[in-house]
């Protein structure tokens, strides 16, 4: 098993250089300009003065080289610096954000707080919603809570949420005037009231990205127990004398839970992509509206590390989730 | 490699069901299926949807964008039963005119996504040498940027797929094969688990020991028993498509602005919430009951499709 | 231009609001919402107005424009004119003197080694500064004494008043950008999140893209102001939610550019919390004609340029009665509401230089018919659409993606079709039409479409550069890699003679007639450009917030040292 996750996670690093370089290939490709947001009053000459000033005039494979080197190298050193106050990084150029001139890593580690909160928050409320509603769904199919639970997560999945976000505030924040309909990045939780808004102003983000989450997994979950629901073992089992509550919960989930496993496993790494609609919406101001922002300013540095952390995380996800079927079913052999 | 081997390996097929009378395989799904509440009211409601959205047209023959600015904001009235929007343009005929689009796209593009997602899968699970390269092509394709690789799209192929198809035409195949091409991963991982699985068991082992073909074995007894996780992965994959195509819309890189699609009607209806709150109530409701209908024929369709169950 | 002493701005504001408290951040606590989150502090390394304005709290140009686009001196003394000898008789140049005691908000003295280091940096060659061409045509800078600064210019400039004017060119401390000229600009991140100034705010937490929260400068020049001990500008979400915070929910006190439909916005006034507010300026949302034929099967050396005059749009009269066509007054109740007014020029303000010229406001198909009749253009193959010689009058229309404008583009599109015209309407993404990139067809330069929408301005109150943008040769074309500011091809010797004639008119009067004539060329003589409306600002502050003067011609936040916290 442990050798089996290294090569996997050997094997990653020519993938992940791979995937980088498609990335900036393809951003190199696509039109548009950091200039574009410019007033029209801005000058070509001058506008051209600005993109020789980002490093733009430099050809294509010197710039990916440099990204290269700046990520790799110079960002994990400038960590080291930060961490044990040593002096390795040095003068070293880092990444740095087109839009704001400032390192991208600084601005990631900025935003990683309110996109943890609210959406990581939500994607584990999704998830503890899910499952029990998909187990039971699948237990007791075609009854009224099945149909229900059906009802509602097809509901909570098809209605996109720029709209299910605008209709809690303008019931919520403009009716009722229970939540703020602006979230306050700037807030400190360190006594009792600060706790409280913070939950006051995360109520709604949160509900609205949970229902969906918890949509799209009851789904894959009941469709999982319902597989294994049927399946042999389990009228052996149930022969056998064992309490239903053992071989629903015992046999029958854990058997269940793999195909469910991949599916919550890939989703984390979206959690980190940000949920950019809601983060709009509810003024959150996370990763999400980090990368659409760069993406709408053509900030090439910026799209191009947060699209790479993006691609890390699915990797390293990936081999978690292969890992994971391992403990689930100790049958499992790595060769 | 991970090799996935179910408890249910363990234990011998043999046990199915006592044979069932000979009769035409159609016959048995069409009974399995009819018998299934849930599937026969979605399909007949599906059916509806499509009938109106398509044929809606040759009876209700206002032009969806005909722009009457007299009646601009109107609730329901005889005249226009769904109302009008900010420029006096029928409700109803746009919703019809964006329901072609919309199920059109979410039908072209889940099929799309889901061969590619079913045949990466499926192939990556059955043979094992591909399965290293076909599971780091599925992680690039995860982990690339739906937005830049879209703008790329769009400047590489719109002009010549708009000079031989016309420009809606060939911005209806730019959608489709972006929704489909940024969507399948999710299908190719989970099937290939399941073909992993599948692969172990005896029944497998017995069919190659008669000197079953490759291509047979894929098409005989592997997709008849990932098809259930498939048919998961196609209804969410309608609703989807039919919701990323909003979400294009909204940031223009959608259809021409004057060709509605339901996505566009309720994000344009969004703003007007307060005002006129019917105008979010039918691009929603018709979304939500397409993707629910969708679901209920897909459940049916799995249960009519699972032999394991047939019968019951 | 003449400078007017902000007295009349006074009076207003003491007319609203008797109780006045007068001391420094008595009123606690102020909130501002930009949609669009400002991604630095410093406006010369960012062309964005949202990092202008943001900027604007915390430094300051020696004069800014008023709310009516007078000069008003801020860190300077007084403005400085022919009559005050501040600017010389031949118009080569102007000597700024600072006010007597300014310091920054780090407590040091504002000295004219601050000014020079300002021009300096901006107009050092390898920095990428986005307001060099503020500083276009100075010969040098030089320092007279501590407080005093002589701009020379290359040649005779009748409009001096461009660097250190505005929004734009604040002054920025040597002490603190010293080492961030040229290449090392980017690498000054805590200079450029939190810039040293002499405004009423500076900041204290800077988030890009995200929020910057600010406290009132306790150096600032006038001891009992701001009113307020603090301030947060939020940015992000969209224009509709920031009306919303503002004027429905009561959480925020103002909101920037609310570009929203005038029955939103109406509704969110009835939510009783705040008000919008609306404020002209340049802003003309117009429609410029090709004359140039954008065909392509023609080859990409001549496409869309002098070589291949229009097929259609050529004829004055097809571009006449595309004008006739429309209805600029439902436009404007479509769009704008109280925040647009029909156009018909391309210069609207200020009054000295905006033409008499009405004759489109009234919608006329049946005119816009005849005229095409008369010209030739008839129905012959009864397919509903106008054609001469197998000419048809096929239009293809592109703008920049944006709802009010795919509204704009369906009601034209009808008008159109009502007079025999077909129009294909094409939308593109706004980072790609303003992007500008010669590699990509859908730019604004390249122009490869018949008529395109999109809105322009200029920058304080001189039009004579944005005239200057139509001039003969100034037009995209491969071989200035699609670069040139005269998007339609326009060229009239008589026009550039014309322009030459501005560039050396120093009196006033004799400047307006003649930006007059220039404007109405492009316009109603022409119709190569047909505007539509007249674009203002619209923001929203909140009932309890005071002092609010919205500004079209400089920052918004110009005077938020004066805003108060009304009691209620």
């Amino acid at each position: 098993m442990l050798t089996f996750t290294s090569r996997r996670l050997a094997f990653a690093i020519p993938t992940l250089l791979f995937i980088s370089f498609v990335i900036f290939m393809l951003l190199e490709l696509a039109p548009g300009d950091p200039m574009s947001q410019l007033p029209l009053t801005v000058p070509p000459d001058v506008r051209d003065r600005m993109r020789e000033a980002l490093g733009l005039g430099e050809p294509t494979h010197i710039r990916f080289g440099k990204w290269l080197w700046q990520f790799f190298v110079v960002e994990p050193l400038h960590m080291i610096d930060a961490a044990f106050g040593t002096g390795f990084a040095a003068e070293q150029q880092r990444v740095i954000s087109w839009q704001t001139r400032s390192p991208v890593m600084d601005i990631v580690l900025q935003r990683l707080p309110q996109t943890l909160w609210v959406v990581g928050l939500s994607y584990v409320v999704g998830v503890l919603i899910a499952l029990p509603i998909g187990i039971y769904s699948a237990y007791r199919q075609y009854s009224l809570f099945d149909q229900l639970g059906t009802f509602i997560s097809m509901v909570g999945f098809s209605v996109p949420t720029f709209f299910t976000g605008i209709l809690l505030i303008v019931i919520f924040s403009v009716k009722l005037g229970w939540f703020p309909s602006i979230y306050d990045t700037t807030l400190v939780v360190n006594s009792w009231d600060s706790f409280v808004q913070q939950l006051r102003q995360m109520v709604m983000p949160v509900s609205v990205l949970a229902l969906y989450n918890a949509a799209q997994i009851s789904r894959f979950m009941r469709a999982s127990m319902l597989d294994n629901l049927h399946q042999d073992y389990v009228r052996t089992a149930r022969a056998k004398g064992l309490t239903e509550r053992t071989v629903v919960l015992v046999h029958v989930l854990r058997n269940s839970m793999i195909p469910v496993v991949t599916v919550i496993a890939l989703g984390v790494p979206q959690v980190f992509g940000g949920a950019i609609i809601t983060e709009q919406v509810f003024k959150v101001n996370g990763l999400g509206q980090l990368l659409i922002t760069s993406i709408q300013a053509n900030d090439l540095p910026m799209v191009q590390t947060l699209t790479f952390i993006f691609a890390l995380l699915i990797v390293v996800f990936n081999v978690i989730a292969d890992v994971l079927y391992g403990l689930l079913d100790p049958r499992i052999r790595y060769d | 490699m991970a090799c996935l081997i179910p408890a249910s390996a363990m234990i011998d097929r043999s046990t199915d069901p006592a044979p069932i009378p000979p009769s035409s395989q159609w016959d048995d799904l069409w009974h399995q299926f009819a018998a299934h509440r849930g599937a026969l009211v979605g399909a007949i409601l599906f059916a509806i949807i499509v009938l109106t959205v398509f044929m809606g047209p040759y009876f209700w023959t206002l032009d969806p964008s005909y722009i009457d600015i007299r009646a601009r904001n109107a609730g329901p009235t005889f005249a226009h039963p769904f109302g009008t929007d900010q420029l006096g343009r029928d409700t109803f005929a746009r919703m019809m005119a964006g329901g072609r689009v919309s199920l059109s796209v979410g039908i072209a593009a889940m099929v799309l996504g889901l061969v590619i997602g079913a045949a990466v899968g499926v192939t990556a699970g059955y043979f094992r040498r591909l399965d290293g390269i076909l599971m780091r092509l599925t992680d690039l394709f995860l982990a690339l940027p739906l937005l830049p690789l879209l703008l790329v799209m769009v400047m590489l192929f719109r002009e010549p797929l708009s000079a031989n198809f016309g420009p809606e035409a060939g911005i209806f195949i730019l959608i489709v094969a972006a929704i489909g091409l940024t969507s399948w991963m999710p299908t190719a991982r989970i099937v290939r688990g399941d073909v992993l699985a599948l692969k172990e068991r005896e029944f497998m082992l017995a069919a190659r020991s008669i000197g079953t073909s490759n291509v047979q074995m894929i098409l005989r007894h592997i997709l008849p028993n990932v098809l259930s996780p498939i048919m998961v992965s196609a209804t969410l994959g309608i609703a989807n498509a039919i919701i990323t195509e909003s979400a294009l819309s909204f940031l223009g890189l959608g259809f021409p602005p004057d060709f509605p699609t339901w996505g566009r009607l309720l994000f344009d209806a969004t703003d007007y919430i307060q005002q006129n709150p019917e105008r979010v109530i039918w691009p929603g409701v018709a979304i939500s009951l397409t993707v629910l209908s969708v679901n209920y024929l897909g459940d049916g369709l799995r249960d009519a499709l699972d032999p394991r169950i047939r019968g019951r | 231009m003449m400078p007017r002493s902000t007295l009349f701005a006074a009076a207003a504001l003491w007319s609203l609001a008797p109780a006045v408290i007068a001391e420094r951040g008595s009123d606690g606590h102020v909130n501002i919402i930009y949609w669009q989150a400002p991604s630095m502090m410093n406006p010369y390394l960012s062309g964005g107005s949202k990092e202008n304005e943001a900027a604007s709290l915390v430094i300051e140009p020696l004069g800014r424009f008023d709310q009516d686009g007078a000069l008003v001196p801020f860190l300077a003394e007084e403005i400085p004119t022919l009559e005050n000898g501040g600017v010389a008789e031949d118009l080569t140049s102007i000597t700024w003197t600072l006010k007597q005691g300014l310091v920054w908000s780090d407590g040091s003295p504002v000295t004219s080694q601050d000014v020079k280091f300002t021009a300096d940096y901006c107009m050092h060659p390898e920095g990428g500064c986005a307001k060099f061409a503020k500083f276009d045509g100075i010969s040098s800078i030089d320092i007279l004494d501590e407080r005093s600064i002589k701009i020379t210019f290359e040649q005779p400039t009748p409009y001096p008043y461009s660097a250190f004017i505005g929004a734009q060119t604040p002054i920025i401390q040597k002490a603190q950008f010293e080492n961030c000229l040229g290449e090392r600009a980017p690498e000054c991140t805590e200079a450029n999140f939190n810039p040293i100034g002499t405004g009423p705010f500076r900041v204290t937490d800077f988030r890009p893209n995200d929020v910057i929260l600010m406290e009132a400068n306790p150096q600032y020049r006038d001891p009992e102001k701001p009113a307020f001990a603090t301030l947060t500008l939020k940015g992000g979400g969209d224009a509709t939610a920031a009306g919303r915070a503002v004027m429905e929910t009561g959480e925020f006190d103002y909101a920037w550019n609310l570009l929203l439909a005038p029955e939103v916005l109406g509704r969110m006034a009835e939510g009783g919390k705040g008000q919008p507010v609306a404020a002209f300026g340049t802003m003309i949302e117009r429609i410029e004609l090709n004359l140039t034929n954008p065909d392509p099967s023609l080859p990409p050396e001549t496409r869309s340029t002098r070589a291949e005059p229009h097929p259609f749009l050529s004829d004055k009269s097809v571009r006449q009665a595309l004008s006739m066509a429309i209805d600029r007054d439902l436009l404007v109740e479509i769009g704008f509401g109280q925040a647009g007014r029909p156009a018909c020029n391309l210069v609207p303000a200020p009054a000295i230089y905006a033409s008499d010229n009405t004759d489109c406001l009234v919608q006329d198909i049946e005119a816009a018919r005849a005229l095409l009749e008369d010209a030739g253009w008839t129905d012959t193959n009864g397919n509903g659409i106008r054609d001469k010689d197998g000419v048809e009058l096929e239009i293809l229309f592109q703008s920049s993606t944006n709802a009010v404008r795919q509204d704009f583009q369906a009601l034209i599109k009808q008008w159109w079709s009502e007079i025999g015209v077909a129009t294909e309407l094409r939308n593109i993404d706004a980072s790609v039409f303003f992007g500008g990139d010669p590699s990509s067809p859908d730019t604004l330069q390249k122009f490869y479409a018949d008529v395109q929408m999109y809105v322009n301005t200029f920058d304080g109150t001189d039009p004579q550069a944005y005239l200057a943008m139509y001039r003969c040769g100034n037009e995209p074309r491969p071989e200035t890699q699609w670069q040139g500011a005269n998007i339609n091809r326009y060229c009239d010797p008589r026009y550039d003679e014309l322009l030459s004639e501005l560039a050396a008119a120093s009196d006033l009067k004799e400047r307006g007639s003649i930006a007059k004539t220039l404007n109405d060329m492009l316009t109603k003589d022409s119709y190569v450009v047909v505007p539509l409306v007249d674009r203002g600002r619209v923001s929203a502050h909140s009932n309890t917030l005071g002092g609010v003067l919205l500004n079209p011609w400089d920052s918004e936040l110009w005077n938020a040292a004066d805003w108060y916290r009304i009691a209620d």
